[in-house]
C-alpha cells in the first residue's frame, strides 16, 4: 500500500478518535455511550444534550473545519510563493482579517445591531486582502524570503496593535467578548456560524483540489509550468483568493490562529512521503483537522475550567516545527 | 516543408531596452541548430523570448507556421518543450515523478497519467540513460543527473520543437557528450527541431546542422558550422586574438606572447604539443621549426609560438626556411628536439639538431627550461 494512503489512515482513525474525545471530555463529563445516543436520537433537552449539541459539537466543528482550511491556505501560500516558511498568519494576513472584523464588529455593535456570519467574512475577507496586498507590494521590492517573512511579521504587528487600541477604547460592554476572539477561539460557535463556514471552506478546498494540476506543475518553477500550459496570471490570481478566503473564514469565527498554516503542509509532506497537490491538498485539510482539534481539546482541557487560547497550545506544539523546518532548509543550502 | 519553428524580425530585450534585434530564424523537422556568441551577447534573451517568458519587443514567433501570440497555452505546450538554466527545487520527488511532468499537456483535469503517459516516461528515461536514477530523490542526484533527467522531461513532451539554454553547463566531459548525442538522436530519429545555445564551440561545431552567431545587437551569422568556422569570424565575434582559437581543431590557447625566443624547438608529428603548454606556462618565448603545414605540432604552434617555421606538407624544406631556423636557433639560448625519426620529408630537422649540437645548445626538455629561468 502507498504510503500515503497509511497517512491517511492513520489521520483519520485519529480525528475519529479526537472527535469522541472532545465530545465526551469537558466540565461535564459524558460517557462516550451517551454522547453517541445523544448524537443518535438528536436528544437536545437534557443538560449533557444541551452540552453536546449547543457547546461541543459546533466547536468541533469549527476545530476540524477551520483548522483544515487554516492548512490548505497555508499550502497555497507556500505554493504562491515557492517557499515552506509562508503561511497566514506568519505573513499577517490572518492580523489584517483581525483589524478590519474588529472594527466591522465595533461599529455595528456599537449601533445596536448585530454582526451576521456572512458580514463577519466579507469584512475578514477585505482586511486578508488588504494586508495580502501589502506583503505582495514588499515581495516585488523583496526577493530574499526571510524578509519577506519579517516584513510580514511586521504587518501582522502594526494591525495587532491597532486592533487592541480599538478594543481598549471600545465602550460597549459587548466588545468584551472581542477580546476572547482576538486571541484566536473555537468557543460560543452557533449553528449559524457553522453552516456559513463549513459551506464556504469546502466549496473553497474543493475548488484548490481541482487546481491541484496547475499547483504541481508550479511546483517545477513558474517558467516549466508556463511551457506545460499553465496560464500563470490566473493561477496566481486564484491561489491568493483562495488562501485569503480561507484564512479570512477562520479569522472571521474563530481569530488568528497561529502556526497551523505553515506548519501542517511540511508535516503532511513529511509524513506521506510526496509533494503531489493531489495528495496534499486532502492531506493537509485532513492534517489541519487532526491537529487544530487536538489543540483544541488540550486549550479545553488542560488548565479546566480555565480555558486558555487555542492559539497558545497551536504556538507551543508548531513553533518549534517550524524553527525545525528553517534550521533543516538552511542545511540544505549549504550542501 | 513549413518550419517547426521560426522567428522573424523578433526584437527581444528585457524593459524595452533591446538587447537584440531583428532575429530571423528557421528551425526545420530533424535540424539542429546552435546559438553561439559572448556572454552577454543575448543568447538566453532570444530562448526565453521564444518559450515566451519574456514579452517579444517586437517581431513574432511562429510554431508549425502558426503565429505563437495565437496560440492557446496548451497547444505551445504541445508544441514546444525547454531545458533551461533555471535550478529547480521539487520537494519529495523522484526523479521519474519531474520527468512525468512532461506529460502535463496531455492528461486530464487532475493530472493524472495513464499507463501510455508512463510508457512515455520511462522511454525518455532510458534515452538519456537515466535508468539508474529514476527512483531516486531528484533533489539528491548529480547536476549531471539532473540535466539528463530534465532533458528526457523535455523529450516525453513529445514536442516538434525542443529548446535547451546551455544544456551542457556545469557538466562534465562524459555528461556533456551524453546529452549532445542524446539530442542528436532526438534530432535524428523523431525529427525534432532543436534550437539551443552553447558556450562550447567545439561542441557546437560537431553538433549542430546550422549556426546561428549573436554578437552585436543582432544575428551577425547563420550558416553550416563549415561555413562559420571559416577564416576568423569566430575570433572577430568572440574578440579575441586570430591565433588564440584554432577553428579546425576548435581549440583554444592562451595568447602567445612577444619579444625575442629563447628556446628552438625543433618539433613534428604531434611530439612537441605538451613541451609547447609547458613553455607557455613557464613564460618562455619560443619559436619551432620546421613544421609541415599538415602536421598538429604547427597548428599548436602557430597558436603558441612567437615565430613557426613552417614548410608545405608532404614536401622537403626550401633553402630560405631552412635558414630561417638556422638564423633562430642563433637567436636562442637553448634547442629542444622533440622530433624522433627523420625521414626524407624532414631531413632538414636532423640538420638542424646537428647545428644546434655543434654551437652545444641541444639540450634535454628540464635543462633547457632550467637554464632559461635561471638567467631570469
Amino acid at each position: 500500500m502507498k504510503r500515503y494512503r497509511v497517512t491517511f489512515l492513520a489521520a483519520g482513525a485519529g480525528l475519529i478518535a479526537l472527535f469522541i474525545w472532545n465530545l465526551c471530555t469537558g466540565t461535564v463529563q459524558i460517557s462516550a455511550g451517551e454522547a453517541f445516543d445523544i448524537l443518535l436520537h438528536g436528544i437536545k433537552d437534557s443538560t449533557q444534550g444541551h452540552v453536546i449539541w449547543d457547546i461541543r459539537l459546533p466547536r468541533i466543528l469549527a476545530a476540524i473545519v477551520l483548522g483544515g482550511a487554516l492548512a490548505v491556505s497555508g499550502f497555497l501560500l507556500q505554493t504562491f510563493f515557492g517557499n515552506p516558511i509562508a503561511g497566514p498568519y506568519i505573513l499577517g494576513i490572518s492580523s489584517g482579517a483581525k483589524l478590519t472584523v474588529a472594527l466591522t464588529m465595533i461599529f455595528v455593535i456599537s449601533r445596536g445591531f448585530q454582526v451576521s456570519s456572512l458580514l463577519m467574512v466579507v469584512s475578514a475577507f477585505v482586511g486578508s486582502m488588504i494586508a495580502m496586498g501589502f506583503v505582495l507590494l514588499v515581495s516585488i521590492r523583496v526577493r530574499k524570503m526571510s524578509l519577506l517573512v519579517v516584513c510580514g511579521i511586521m504587518i501582522g504587528y502594526i494591525c495587532s496593535a491597532i486592533t487592541d487600541f480599538c478594543i481598549t477604547f471600545a465602550e460597549d460592554s459587548n466588545i468584551v467578548n472581542l477580546h476572547n476572539w482576538a486571541l484566536g477561539s473555537f468557543s460560543g460557535m452557533s449553528w449559524d456560524n457553522v453552516a456559513v463556514f463549513t459551506v464556504i471552506v469546502l466549496a473553497a478546498v474543493v475548488f484548490c483540489f481541482f487546481l491541484s494540476k496547475p499547483i504541481g506543475a508550479l511546483q517545477l518553477g513558474e517558467n516549466y509550468a508556463r511551457n506545460m500550459g499553465v496560464n500563470i496570471r490566473l493561477l496566481r490570481v486564484l491561489l491568493i483568493v483562495l488562501s485569503s478566503v480561507l484564512s479570512a473564514c477562520v479569522t472571521a469565527f474563530a481569530g488568528p490562529i497561529s502556526f497551523v498554516g505553515i506548519a501542517v503542509p511540511h508535516l503532511v509532506k513529511m509524513s506521506s512521503g510526496t509533494a503531489k497537490p493531489l495528495v496534499l491538498i486532502p492531506g493537509c485539510f485532513l492534517g489541519g483537522a487532526l491537529i487544530t482539534l487536538f489543540c483544541d481539546g488540550i486549550a479545553r482541557c488542560a488548565f479546566a475550567p480555565t480555558e486558555v487560547s487555542v492559539s497558545s497550545v497551536t504556538a507551543l506544539l508548531l513553533a518549534p516545527v517550524v524553527i525545525i523546518m528553517m534550521v533543516r532548509k538552511q542545511e540544505g543550502v549549504r550542501e | 516543408m513549413s518550419s517547426s519553428l521560426e522567428t522573424r524580425h523578433l526584437q527581444v530585450g528585457y524593459e524595452k531596452t533591446a538587447v537584440v534585434d531583428d532575429v530571423t530564424l528557421e528551425v526545420k523537422a530533424g535540424e539542429v541548430l546552435t546559438l553561439i556568441g559572448a556572454n552577454g551577447s543575448g543568447k538566453s534573451t532570444i530562448l526565453k523570448s521564444i518559450t515566451g517568458q519574456l514579452a517579444p519587443l517586437g517581431g513574432a514567433v511562429y510554431l508549425d507556421g502558426r503565429e505563437s501570440t495565437h496560440l492557446k497555452e496548451h497547444e505551445i505546450a504541445r508544441s514546444l518543450s525547454m531545458v533551461m538554466t533555471d535550478r529547480i527545487h521539487p520537494e519529495y520527488m523522484t526523479c521519474r515523478d519531474v520527468v512525468s511532468t512532461g506529460r502535463y499537456p496531455y492528461t486530464g483535469r487532475l493530472g493524472i497519467l495513464q499507463q501510455a503517459d508512463w510508457d512515455e516516461v520511462d522511454r525518455a528515461i532510458h534515452l538519456v540513460h537515466a535508468d539508474d536514477v529514476a527512483g531516486r530523490n531528484f533533489m539528491k542526484v548529480s547536476d549531471g543527473q539532473r540535466q539528463r533527467i530534465m532533458l528526457a522531461r523535455a523529450i516525453c513532451q513529445s514536442t516538434p520543437v525542443l529548446l535547451l539554454d546551455e544544456p551542457t553547463s556545469y557538466l562534465d566531459m562524459k555528461y556533456k557528450l551524453d546529452i549532445l548525442t542524446s539530442i542528436r538522436k532526438m534530432a535524428r530519429e523523431r525529427h525534432t527541431a532543436v534550437i539551443m545555445s552553447l558556450h562550447e564551440l567545439d561542441l557546437a561545431q560537431k553538433v549542430s546542422d546550422r549556426i546561428a552567431c549573436v554578437g552585436g545587437g543582432r544575428i551577425r551569422k547563420v550558416g553550416t558550422p563549415e561555413e562559420i568556422f571559416r577564416g576568423s569570424f569566430l575570433q572577430e565575434l568572440f574578440d579575441i586574438d586570430e591565433k588564440s582559437f584554432n577553428t579546425k581543431l576548435g581549440t583554444m590557447y592562451l595568447p602567445a606572447g612577444t619579444g625575442k625566443p629563447q628556446i628552438f624547438v625543433i618539433a613534428g608529428g604531434g611530439s612537441a604539443v605538451d613541451l609547447f603548454y609547458r613553455l607557455q606556462r613557464e613564460n618562455i618565448l619560443f619559436a619551432a621549426g620546421i613544421l609541415g603545414d599538415n602536421d598538429i605540432d604547427c597548428a599548436v604552434a602557430q597558436s603558441c609560438a612567437v615565430q613557426t617555421v613552417v614548410r608545405r606538407g608532404f614536401f622537403p624544406a626550401e633553402e630560405a626556411q631552412i635558414e630561417r631556423a638556422r638564423q633562430l636557433i642563433d637567436l636562442c639560448r637553448a634547442v629542444i628536439c622533440t622530433a624522433e625519426e627523420f625521414g626524407p620529408y624532414n631531413e632538414e630537422n636532423r640538420r638542424l639538431r646537428e647545428y644546434a649540437a655543434a654551437q652545444g645548445k641541444l639540450k634535454s626538455e628540464t635543462q633547457a627550461i632550467q637554464e632559461v629561468l635561471h638567467e631570469c
